[in-house]
């Protein structure tokens, strides 16, 4: 295949997984700092916040984080390039199982790389999305960090706590995406 | 120019994050209903190589940064219950909208709505975390 076409198809487990390994060592080699996106998220309250509001979780000096916040500006570059510039024409090639569980939860398949029913602007979607969202934010400070801060760099740097956190995580999808979601299709759509 | 490595890194996380499709909805629910190996294989390879190259620098002590200090891996902070809850209540969002954070960043750049609402619900999660944190067990 050439470079091009490589640019343009969906890249092998084999593949992706060690280049978001690489995260680890290249964050470290760039400044020792921890590979992990969702401290952005405080960031940006700390940004935010008006000086009349005193919560003391976002009273620090979030310029010394302005690394991260470029961390995340490219990644929502990378989004554009890999989504949208470079993007994949065909559908995800998901396994018949589970292609066959999404008719069966009456989501649409073989339109993309999302699902309209839940990315696309309806009331709906960004109640479900934003609640979500509200728990997956709330989650990850909690915990200090998500997939990235904790499954990898946690992981790969063999910290006890980042084991406890993925044990949760796992836990707590297995739960929601075996009693919530199948559920919210058949309610609201 | 001291954040240009820092642009490109995270520039080169987002374009994984889509061309791996651990950005994708559909990825993620047959992770959880264990339908196929990618997800799988993607985090463990991610870890095995993390893990490689973290021993590796530490190896090489004399490895130094990019602006010469010596490398020091972050450690987390102690704690339990954070850990646990804060994993759990994180995993339940995610068992739904099949976005973590990064790709919730990377879509976003794709211009996705349903990326958008749920940044939105993250912050005001971060917030909402921000107001209680000292009334929970860590």
């Amino acid at each position: 295949m050439n470079m091009l076409a490589w640019l343009y198809a969906p890249w092998p487990w084999y593949v992706s997984g060690p280049l978001i390994g690489l995260m680890v060592p290249l964050m470290l080699w760039i400044g020792n700092r921890s590979f992990g996106i969702s401290n952005n998220l405080r960031h940006m309250c700390a940004m935010t916040q008006p000086k009349s509001v005193g919560v003391d979780f976002f009273h620090y000096n979030w310029r010394e984080h302005n690394w991260s916040l470029v961390f995340a500006l490219g990644a929502v570059l990378g989004g554009f390039l890999a989504g949208i510039v470079f993007a994949n024409p065909n559908p995800v090639a998901l396994s018949v199982e589970a292609l066959t569980m999404f008719s069966y939860w009456n989501v649409p398949i073989g339109e993309g790389f999302l699902p309209p029913v839940l990315f696309d602007l309806t009331l709906m979607s960004v109640t479900v999305m934003f609640a979500g969202g509200v728990m997956v934010g709330f989650g990850t400070r909690y915990a200090g960090g998500c997939t990235s801060g904790h499954a990898i760099t946690g992981l790969s740097t063999l910290q006890s706590q980042s084991v406890l956190a993925v044990m949760g995580i796992f836990a707590g999808g297995l739960l929601s995406a075996h009693f919530i979601t199948p559920h919210l299709f058949s309610l609201f759509w | 120019m001291r954040f240009l490595p820092y642009l490109l890194a995270g520039l080169a996380f987002g374009f994984v994050m889509i061309k791996s499709e651990a950005a994708s909805w559909y990825r993620i629910m047959e992770m959880f209903y264990f339908q196929s190996f990618h997800m799988f294989g993607i985090m463990a390879s991610a870890i095995a190589t993390g893990l490689t190259g973290v021993l590796l620098l530490k190896r090489y002590g004399h490895l130094s940064t990019l602006d010469g200090e010596a490398i020091v891996i972050p450690q987390k902070a102690p704690g339990r219950y954070n850990y646990i809850f804060g994993g759990l209540i994180f995993g339940l969002g995610w068992g739904i909208i099949g976005l973590c954070p990064g790709p919730i960043f990377s879509l976003v750049g794709m211009g996705s709505i349903g990326a958008l609402a749920a940044l939105a619900g993250a912050l005001h999660g971060t917030w909402l975390y921000g107001l209680v944190k000292n009334r929970l067990p860590h």
